[in-house]
């Protein structure tokens, strides 16, 4: 039985021939800005990794607040590879957040987001908030002490939120304090809530990618443009990000041996909250910089204000595509220029100072 | 009283008494304070100055509170408004002299009949006891230095030991016997030292009570006694020690330094531990290094030295195997291994070192290689482990080469596929 | 140029050993992969841990008036037999400086070796030194296998 034999008989029935050629059409154009668009393949392949390293720890983690701890330390230290596994999980999770910020960016300054392609970047910017959600739960279910209070904290905040925030702190935590029920509510959250939609949105995100192409690549109005060199995603496109993959892989498994991640101390809710609480590095731009906002700010609460802050700013990011109404023009409002660079600059700023100063 | 008191308070009384009316009820033994006649109350508080400091005093007092009035104490009529209120004859005892005080409050104070409507429970031999103290036995002799029950309890301010304000609550009573025994002033001609108090604020026991407040640390009382208070015979000291370190006391007892302590009329454990500065004790006080105590009286080569070197080496055995086998996980565990359950297993190692220096004071070699040598196998099982743990990541840093070399292969032979493809 | 399927330059050994490099390493890849994989899900023979609840022993093995230290996660417990017949299960940390107590038939009461600290069979303090009663757990008894669990 040949290859080819069997591509007959799945083609036949399935009509793969017409997908295939669905797939093949797409052009990657090669411009000076190339390398930024392995990021979202990266990202991509940092997803399929937690899912799967995900579904291997869920055959052995006990979402309980007596066990959890428990749980994950039989993994880490008797279950054949578990340290492998566990470690994999939690340095992609952070990996994964990481290039999707960069691929954030480097679609909002290619301005890719150009129409047609406003849906992609809502579902793309959806599809980061989501795995910041992913990041905010899954970093409970080891219930660990850092785990323990950094949730604690973020809920807190939540709970700042106007209007709805006190039913959105009882809603996260599954009652008034972070107890087992808040650990039962993040894993479900964590492992089917947010996997569902995510997947979902992924999918949108992908078949638009698919359908419309890449975006061509963003030249000002009044350059002279020569149309730029394509190539075709599969295979040539493909063949390479896949040695981006298989490096990845490489660094996933250098990471798990020489840096594992650490499993902490067991939560004592009755221990005093240790020194240097922190949420994931990931969200320590909004923890750092609402320590600098004065407690009454006009006559408002200032942590209230800050999260209102943040909202807006993420609104506006989300809504770039139909704001920046020159982009489509072909002109490089210097507004949206100097945003994302402002954005850059202070989201550094704070995860730096979180580290090094953040009292 | 004086005729020359008399003459001075007689003149402000009798003017008292032109202002001052009394019921004229019968005096019940213990009718409340306050419905009975107190002509004492009314006129030393109108006389003022220093005879009416008592009735200040009296306002935190525990006799006061219960209902005992001057008289009831001090004899006299209450009901009386003139100075025959403090007539002999109404039994009037005034102000008992020094050597006379505890016979005055033991009057009550030894008499359970007496005291058992005011608390059933309460000790009844205080004054029994005073009188075999060496306090006691001082004053009956005529030495009226000594301390009486005033000294330490106050005078008209008395409150009960278990007043957290109380001269006699345990965490002040260090200061209340230092006020004497610590002043060398005053103890000028006892051949005794005055540097206990200093000594016990420096030793373990004073640092527990006095600073962290824990009530279970033993003050002067808990050694000497309370009213019948006298140092211990230095036979008995193991005894007293005992109280609370009884494993000690017990191994001690059965230890060949109990014959030889008692023998010499060395002071049983306070030898080795000293009596009032007990410092916090560290394992180089076994053996025959610089800080040992045995080398003191065990000279090099005979058979005490020989065994002191012994259980002073099997100590530091311990010690070390335990600080290497803590030291080896601690690197396991930096370095990202999980080893709590070796972490587990190794606090039986510390406890074997808590029992083996309990086991020191029986002094016997065999007998605490029999203890600590469980310790020494526990920590050197530690030691391993943490060792595996550190073998394990060197183990998966080498075998780690082959999934990367496949890895190296793949990205290689995909980059030369592309080239290929491409033309180049 | 560019594009699928042109054969491009390069001997067809070069195309083999490209076939061969790729191949292997992916197959390598993939070998790695499933043997770590399939040693991950077969569970390991150990007892698994992060109980809530562990069996602690059996009934025959416990005479009236008898106890035994059993491992309650990562800390040692004591399961005791009373001399009324009852099993009651405590955790055998001592509450003075952490040492593990011992059950002693002669005294009918939990001890502790290190500095002679007594608990009563409620897990009480009741002489020497330690401030806190032992924690309790709860037991309950299968057949013949004596169950203990944290306290709800």
């Amino acid at each position: 039985m040949t290859w080819q034999a069997l591509y007959d008989w799945l083609d036949a029935r399935l009509q793969i021939g017409k997908l295939i050629e669905f797939a093949r059409h797409k052009q990657v154009p090669v411009t000076r800005h190339f390398y930024w668009y392995y990021l979202g393949g990266i990202t991509l392949f940092l997803f399929a990794i937690q899912v799967a390293s995900g579904i291997l720890l869920l055959l052995y983690y006990k979402p309980t607040a007596e066990t959890a701890f428990e749980s994950v330390q039989f993994i880490v230290t008797k279950v054949p590879f578990g340290w492998l596994v566990r470690s994999t999980h939690s340095w992609a999770a952070n990996l994964m957040i990481f290039t999707a910020f960069l691929h954030l960016f480097s679609v909002f300054f290619l301005k890719a987001y150009r129409p047609p392609r406003e849906l992609t970047w809502v579902s793309g910017m959806l599809l980061l908030f989501l795995a910041m959600g992913f990041g905010f739960s899954g970093y409970l279910l080891p219930w660990n002490e850092l785990a323990y209070f950094a949730t604690k904290v973020g809920s807190d905040i939540a709970g700042a939120v106007p209007l709805v925030g006190g039913f959105l702190k009882t809603f996260l935590r599954g009652g008034e304090d972070v107890t087992g029920a808040t650990l039962t509510r993040f894993f479900g959250i964590h492992v089917a809530v947010l996997p569902m939609i995510f997947t979902t949105l992924l999918l949108g995100h992908l078949l638009l990618i698919q359908r419309q192409g890449m975006s061509p690549p963003f030249i000002p109005a009044g350059r002279p443009s020569a149309p730029p060199r394509e190539m075709p995603f599969l295979p040539n496109f493909f063949l390479r990000e896949a040695v981006l993959w298989a490096g990845t892989l490489a660094v996933l498994l250098y990471l798990s041996i020489f840096f594992p991640w650490e499993l902490g101390v067991k939560v004592d809710p009755f221990a005093p909250a240790p020194a240097g609480i922190r949420p994931e590095w990931f969200f320590t731009f909004m923890s750092q910089s609402l320590k600098y906002i004065p407690g009454k700010v006009l006559g408002m609460d200032g942590e209230v204000l800050g999260i209102l802050a943040f909202n807006a700013g993420a609104a506006f990011l989300v809504l770039v595509p139909f704001l920046d109404r020159w982009a489509a023009r072909g002109r490089r409002h210097p507004f949206f220029t100097w945003a994302g660079i402002g954005i850059i600059v202070f989201m550094l700023t704070m995860i730096t100072l979180a580290y090094v100063k953040p009292y | 009283m004086s005729n020359r008191t008399d003459a001075v308070l007689a003149i402000p009384i009798l003017a008292a008494l032109l202002f001052l009316v009394f019921p004229g009820a019968a005096r019940a033994a213990h009718e409340p304070a306050g419905e009975r006649p107190d002509t004492c109350t009314a006129c030393h508080q109108a006389v003022g100055g220093p005879v009416a400091k008592p009735l200040e005093d009296r306002k935190a007092d525990v006799h006061a509170a219960k209902g005992i009035s001057c008289a009831d104490c001090h004899g006299g009529d209450p009901a009386r408004m003139d100075m025959e209120a403090m007539a002999k004859a109404k039994g009037f005892v005034g102000r008992p002299a020094r050597r006379d005080v505890p016979r005055f409050c033991g009057r009550c104070h030894g008499d359970p009949a007496f005291m058992r409507p005011f608390n059933p429970a309460i000790r009844t031999d205080q004054f029994s006891q005073y009188q075999t103290s060496i306090h006691g036995k001082r004053l009956a002799a005529g030495d009226t230095k000594v301390a009486v029950c005033t000294d330490c309890h106050g005078v008209h301010s008395i409150l009960p030991a278990n007043n957290a304000q109380s001269r006699v609550f345990p965490v002040r009573v260090a200061e209340t016997c230092g006020h004497c025994h610590g002043d060398a002033e005053y103890m000028k001609g006892y051949k005794i030292p005055t540097d206990q108090l200093a000594n016990y604020r420096e030793s373990v026991h004073g640092e527990l009570l006095l600073k962290r407040q824990d009530l279970a640390a033993p003050t002067c009382n808990k050694c000497h006694g309370n009213h019948g208070a006298f140092p211990p015979e230095v036979t008995s000291i193991a005894g007293v020690c005992g109280q609370c370190h009884v494993i000690n006391k017990d191994l001690f007892l059965q230890s060949p330094h109990h014959a030889a302590f008692d023998r010499r009329q060395l002071p049983e454990c306070a030898t080795c531990h000293s009596n009032h500065k007990i410092l916090r004790t560290n394992d180089q006080m076994v053996g025959v290094g610089e800080k040992a105590l045995c080398i003191r009286c065990h000279a090099p080569g005979s058979a005490g030295y020989k065994a002191a070197e012994q259980m002073g080496k099997t100590i530091a055995e311990l010690g070390g195997a335990i600080d290497r086998g803590a030291a080896k996980l601690a690197e396991a565990e930096r370095a990202g291994m999980e080893v709590s359950d070796a972490k587990y297993d190794f606090q039986n190692a510390r406890t074997a070192l808590i029992k083996a220096r309990n086991e020191v004071h029986i002094f016997n070699p065999e007998r605490l290689n029999k203890v600590a040598g469980p310790g020494i196998e526990l920590a050197e099982k530690g030691y391993r482990a943490g060792q595996e743990a550190l073998d394990e990541l060197g183990y998966r840093k080498r075998w780690s080469l082959i999934p990367l070399a496949a890895i190296l292969a793949v990205v290689v032979g995909l980059v030369l596929q592309i080239r290929r493809m491409e033309g180049r | 140029m560019e594009g699928h399927g042109s054969q491009g330059s390069g001997a067809p050994g070069r195309r083999g050993f490209i076939e061969v490099l790729l191949g292997g390493g992916l197959l390598g890849l993939l070998g790695a992969m499933l043997y770590s994989v399939g040693r991950f899900v077969i569970p390991p023979k150990v007892a698994d841990a992060g109980l809530s609840s562990v069996v602690a022993g059996k009934v025959k093995d416990f005479g009236s008036n008898s106890g035994k230290i059993f491992r309650f996660g990562n800390r040692p417990g004591i399961l005791v037999r009373t001399p009324s017949g009852d099993f009651r299960a405590f955790s055998a940390v001592c509450t003075h400086l952490n040492c593990t107590v011992q059950y002693r038939s002669d005294l009918e009461k939990i001890w502790c070796a290190c500095h002679n600290g007594t608990f009563d069979l409620y897990g009480k303090n009741v002489s020497g030194p330690p401030p806190r009663p032992l924690d309790a757990f709860d037991t309950a008894v299968r057949g013949d296998d004596i169950i203990v669990s944290r306290k709800a």
